[in-house]
């Protein structure tokens, strides 16, 4: 197939990559603005992060948000994972069909139904609203996510190795510990990452799940940004933006080392 | 053995039973209960002390009053039109936006496309909620976009763009962008080439190749796509309460106004199941074409 770029391809990439990156750029350049008019430029200045760092409603709210994040997420990686275990070499069991559904439907449910029922939920067995119902309710829609990352990885990976532990002497649990879990820890290991994603980014869900002493990130930017834009909430994107694409860029980089010295070595084995 | 394997079924079993299945069903059964001032804020209360009896009045006490009163008060119904409405508006728009995106990067030299991957996949992995924010500041009236149009001279008077459902479609097609560019571009990518070099040269000219060669064979990547804008969008919350004002009404915020303003927790309840029968007939689709586009690639 010809492979040169015509000049629609060209411009079609150039403007879709334009909308996509556009709006963010203007942000993170108006954060560095010194006026308190955000449309109007009044020269560069970090004097918004400086209040940023001040602020302990947003320092409160992001500490939340971070422990939130971790719990729920390692919680979410551990259940996934044993779900898609269960799923792809589980074998037949009663309720298969139920357990699978229940695993996809979180993924297409609108946010604001698994809010409200969980909400409901925690109001019926009486538990009190903190950041212990935050870290229930994300652990439930993040393991589903989590669950499909793991499953795809373990559908692809051949079975034989682990028939050849069970071969060779493993106990199942075994053969899982040193032949399984290898394989598959780069995927557990990016559905932690995604888990993690999803509960720092999340709105709707938390804002019903927590209580008044447990405000999160999005929850703060929410009811900030309700009332318009604010140069501070401008600073506090910019900064969420910045970790969020090192993560992305370094983990993609790392990647990319490692396929590549795995072609290496594939290479130098056919030599040998 | 058995019980290790037993306890590996049940934990993420009975997780997802009491954290998703159960809530659910409360939903459904408060759907049924009527509004009441008391804490919780619905009747009948579930009294289990009372024992048969008290679970049988609990159950004469449902009926399907909320749901009649859906039907009977237009906000409602109106709601759910405009969402379908504004959800299929903007998967369209979408669909517009993003193939020519998808069609390009498959067109890509080879060397182009782990980076065009991942520059398509880091927005997703940005704030949804900072996404849409960013918006604000451009669609405004006092906005960018609008400052630069008057300073251009093409138009005399700021464009209300900004509490409008157009505002909601552009952030519709912003945020699930990748959503539409990702099924499309691996159809693409899969296709075999020679398919438009044979199209050629049995005398297609290269658009009417690309009409009828390329087109059909990337429906299935479109039809995925499609439904993975469409089924968000339905529901959607952020993007109609911070730039669709009040005058765009989409179901996901009258639920949560319903919820939290107005405190009538049973006919949130009520649309929520409402919604969710709504997204049915498209998740129900969107599997079948799932299922169809797996049992072709075997």
């Amino acid at each position: 197939m010809n492979r040169s770029m015509s000049w629609f391809n060209v411009t079609s990439l150039t403007l879709g990559f334009a909308f996509l990156y556009l709006p963010m750029m203007i942000l993170i350049f108006y954060s560095f603005n010194a006026s308190k008019l955000v449309t109007v430029w009044a020269g560069f200045s970090t004097k918004w992060y400086g209040e940023l760092l001040h602020n302990k409603q947003f320092l409160d709210a992001a500490w939340v948000t971070l422990r939130v994040g971790v719990m729920s997420s390692t919680a979410a990686t551990i259940l996934g994972t044993m779900a898609a275990y269960v799923m792809v070499r589980g074998g037949r069991f009663f309720g298969r069909t139920l357990f699978s559904g229940m695993i996809y439907a979180p993924l297409v449910m609108p946010e604001v139904i698994t809010g409200l029922s969980l909400l409901l939920l925690f109001i019926a067995i009486g538990l009190d609203r903190g950041i212990f119902t935050i870290v229930l309710a994300h652990t439930t829609f993040s393991m589903c996510y989590v669950s499909v990352v793991v499953s795809s990885r373990l559908m692809t990976f051949d079975r034989s190795l682990e028939e050849a532990a069970l071969d060779l002497g493993c106990s199942p649990f075994d053969a899982f510990k040193s032949v399984t879990l290898p394989i598959i820890t780069p995927a557990v290991i990016s559905g932690w990452l995604l888990a993690f994603t999803l509960s720092l980014d999340d709105l709707v869900i938390a804002s019903f799940a927590s209580g008044p002493s447990s405000t999160t990130l999005p929850i703060k930017i929410f009811s900030a940004v309700r009332l318009g834009v604010s140069p501070e909430i401008n600073a506090l994107s910019t900064i969420m933006i910045g970790i969020v694409a090192t993560g992305v860029i370094t983990t993609s980089l790392i990647s990319k080392n490692a396929i590549r010295r795995q072609r290496q070595e594939e290479l130098e084995g056919t030599k040998l | 053995m058995n019980l290790r394997r037993l306890a590996l079924i049940l934990v993420p079993y009975l997780w997802l039973m009491g954290f998703f299945l159960v809530p659910f069903l409360i939903v459904v059964k408060i759907a049924l209960s009527d509004t009441a001032i008391a804490i919780p804020p619905y009747w009948p209360v579930l009294d289990l002390s009372a024992g048969w009896t008290g679970i049988k009045e609990f159950f004469s006490e449902l009926d399907l009053e909320n749901f009649i009163f859906l039907t009977e008060d237009s906000l409602y119904w109106k709601s759910y039109l405009s969402s379908l409405q504004i959800a299929t508006i903007s998967t369209f728009l979408t669909l517009l936006v993003g193939y020519p995106i998808a069609y390009a990067m498959a067109q890509a030299p080879d060397e182009w496309r782990p980076t065009l991957m991942m520059l398509v996949i880091l927005p997703f992995w940005t704030s949804f909620l900072i996404r849409v924010y960013s918006w604000v500041g451009i669609i405004a009236n006092e906005g960018l976009l609008n400052q630069f149009l008057l300073w251009t001279g093409l138009i005399s008077e700021p464009l209300q763009i900004m509490n409008t459902p157009t505002a909601v479609y552009i952030g519709i097609v912003y945020t699930y962008l990748p959503f539409m560019i990702l099924p499309i571009y691996a159809t693409l990518e899969k296709m075999d080439g020679s398919l438009i070099e044979a199209a050629v040269d049995l005398g297609c000219s290269r658009g009417k190749a690309f009409w009828l060669v390329t087109l059909p064979l990337s429906r299935p990547g479109m039809i995925a796509g499609c439904f993975l804008v469409f089924i968000p969008a339905l529901g959607e919350f952020v993007i109609p309460s911070l730039l669709g004002g009040s005058q765009t009404l989409m179901i996901g915020k009258v639920l949560w106004e319903e919820f939290f303003s107005n405190r009538d927790w049973p006919v949130a309840a009520a649309v929520a199941v409402v919604l969710l029968l709504l997204l049915v007939i498209p998740i129900v689709l969107f599997q079948r074409n799932q299922q169809k586009q797996e049992e072709a690639g075997r």
